[in-house]
């Protein structure tokens, strides 16, 4: 292999790992913020994109992208206030069903919506055969958009998280609820708010990654997959961790191709997420004395 | 107690016996075709509700068992060994007698695995398989369970969709019928309608009959003292890893079980027989029978695979069971049939003043 396609594997890449890693993040903040996970998380990236390009065929792409965002938060917000808010004490194993039945919900809400065609938006500048070449290493200019949003989004999170009052007091309702609420946090709030946050942060991935892997009604599935990978194998909880490893899995399956046929592809990502989970559950990044505290 | 166990078995043997004789006298037979399916998910679905609401384990990966079974006794029956007859390994097998000759749809000659012979390595290969990833797998609880549990399904799905000799995305098709003996053959030939719909619902109540008295006993006791709390079982000496490792390998054999027959008698499988979707259904089912509630789970999985397979749920077929999943779920985590779901009803009406000193 020449250095050349080396650096267009790793490029193709970190593309994919920046979808799975936004996707990762979104699972994380509710993680974070109520302990469930969210199986409809790839549902708000199916979401943001479908949205996004409907609304592009009437007005601006940035507005588009904004209105869309700011849809899918609502969304994000009305389910949790509907079918989460008001459970007192379920149990993980009725969480995991109502969400995989919101998700199914959802992608069937979207079937009826938009068809089973296949959509995306038009790419951010120029089009899909712009290049930029670093020596022979050919980088669409899409990909610098996808990456940049999401190294912006990751920033603007860790600064929200950890320098203003209402990241703040998500952390402390993560970290001790019962504490928090003592404190004169409205918990409740912050699981919306959660949940708000991290439909935001899917959907917008959604839009900065439908012009490369276009959006279908059941595109949402696959992600949360590799999402729920990725976030394992940085550390359930852990955002930052999670970018690392949505790389690190990004790459790894685009090398994979080179040894196995691409109809594997998921395979080799899901059994990396298996052998993480049988080995080590805290994940690459977690340490084993807080992971000693938790129940895998 | 054990008057109110045979009465309903009785009960199931006497529904079973009822269906059969009214839709002959109603001349609606072609129904038994979607109701001999229906008696083969419901194998999953006992299974699963086994391991689900008696062991208080998720899975989500119980298509892919369903799976293995179809597919590698599809791929036995169909593949033709004739062109390595001579090879040492295949004489051996030919040698024990499990190759059949037989001729195919054009009249070729073909050489396959018999179908009792493919019936028997594809259970013990589920069993195996179940064994080795239920090992580790089983150690997980919550998410973590049902991510891993996940995960298996989608590796099951994806190699068996990109496989070419697994025929993609087009299946397996074309198999022969299974004679299980002179007489009895499953196969989807519509003058053996009848009998293939009294061998789906009697392996149901066999399943059913030993599943009860599983229940019933030491073992069905130690499970529930799982699912209530893992730690306090095992500090009263019962031995956790090995009661849920045993009924998920058992809950995998029902699966594969019901994966091989239907496969005969369908004559083929397809890929989309090993989806998350067929995965996530089978929870949808034994959730809405009420987790522990053998008998919930076999009569609402009757009634929608039914409904579903005859087709009357159209296109909404899968929101549906979406939607019934969240109701489910928020509603009556008991079940639908169950004695409290006119009091959680009511409850849910009637907002009592909270008591107590909060």
């Amino acid at each position: 292999m020449n250095i050349e396609l080396f650096f267009q594997y790793i490029v193709a890449g970190v593309t994919y790992g920046t979808i799975y890693a936004i996707v990762a993040i979104g699972f994380n903040i509710i993680y974070n913020a109520t302990g469930i996970i969210n199986f409809a998380q790839g549902e708000f990236v199916m979401l943001g994109g479908m949205t996004a390009v409907s609304l592009s065929t009437f007005m601006p792409l940035p507005s588009a992208i904004i209105s869309a965002v700011v849809i899918v938060m609502i969304i994000g917000a009305l389910i949790e206030v509907l079918f989460i808010r008001w459970l007192t004490n379920p149990s993980v194993l009725r969480m995991i069903i109502i969400t995989i039945g919101l998700s199914i919900l959802i992608r069937e809400i979207a079937l009826f919506i938009w068809g089973e065609g296949v959509r995306a938006l038009p790419y951010f500048t120029g089009t899909s055969v712009t290049t930029l070449s670093v020596g022979d290493v050919h980088i669409s200019p899409q990909v610098l958009w996808a990456t940049g949003i999401s190294a912006v989004t990751v920033i603007a999170l860790n600064l929200f998280f950890n320098y203003t009052l209402l990241g703040r007091q998500m952390r402390a309702c993560s970290s001790n609820r019962n504490a928090a609420r003592l404190c004169g946090i409205n918990t409740r709030n912050m699981v919306t708010l959660s949940f708000t946050l991290s439909a935001g942060i899917g959907a917008l991935g959604g839009c900065v990654v439908s012009p490369m892997t276009y959006v279908q009604y059941d595109s949402g599935t696959g992600l949360a997959i590799k999402g729920f990978t990725v976030a394992i194998l940085g550390g359930l909880g852990n955002s930052m961790a999670a970018v690392a490893a949505g790389m690190l899995l990004g790459i790894l399956e685009s090398f994979s191709i080179w040894i196995m046929p691409t109809a594997y592809k998921d395979v080799i990502s899901i059994s990396i997420l298996l052998g993480m989970l049988f080995i080590k559950p805290s994940g690459l990044f977690g340490s084993a004395e807080t992971s000693r505290l938790k129940d895998f | 107690m054990y008057r109110r166990k045979y009465l309903q078995i009785i009960g199931l043997v006497a529904a079973v016996v009822g269906v059969q004789l009214a839709a002959s006298f109603t001349n609606t037979t072609h129904h038994l075709t979607q109701l001999t399916m229906t008696g083969y998910y419901s194998l999953v679905i006992v299974g699963l509700c086994l391991l689900m609401g008696y062991a208080g384990q998720i899975s989500l990966g119980h298509a892919g068992f369903f799976a293995i079974g179809g597919y590698i006794s599809a791929f036995l029956t169909t593949y033709n060994l004739l062109p390595y007859k001579d090879r040492m390994f295949v004489s051996l097998i030919a040698k024990t007698g499990m190759l059949v000759n037989r001729r195919e749809l054009y009249g070729n000659e073909a050489l396959n695995f018999h179908p009792w012979a493919a019936c028997i390595i594809a259970v013990l290969s589920a069993m195996v398989i179940a064994y080795v990833i239920g090992r580790p797998v089983l150690k997980l609880k919550g998410h973590y369970l049902a991510m891993a549990t996940l995960g298996f399904g989608i590796i099951v799905y994806r190699i068996v969709l990109g496989t070419e000799s697994l025929g993609a995305a087009d299946g397996i098709s074309d198999m022969p019928g299974f004679v299980l003996f002179p007489g009895l053959e499953i196969s989807g030939k519509s003058s053996l309608r009848i009998r293939n719909y009294y061998v789906a619902w009697g392996l149901v109540i066999i399943s059913v009959i030993l599943l009860v008295n599983l229940i019933h006993s030491r073992i069905g006791r130690a499970l529930r003292a799982i699912h209530g709390a893992e730690d306090a079982a095992d500090a009263m000496g019962i031995n956790t890893a090995k009661y849920k490792l045993n009924i998920f390998v058992l809950s995998a054999v029902f699966a594969a079980i019901g994966g091989v027959f239907l496969t005969h008698y369908n004559g083929g499988i397809g890929p989309s027989e090993a989806s998350i979707m067929k995965s996530v259904r089978y929870v949808a089912i034994v959730a809405i029978g009420g987790m522990a509630n053998l008998w919930g789970a076999l009569i609402m999985g009757s009634i929608l695979n039914f409904l579903s397979l005859r087709g009357y749920l159209g296109s909404y077929d899968d929101a549906l069971f979406g939607v019934i999943l969240i109701v489910i779920m928020l509603f009556a985590p008991e079940g639908l049939i169950s004695r409290d779901i006119i009091g959680n009803i009511r409850a849910l009406f009637h907002k009592s003043p909270a008591k107590g000193p909060l």
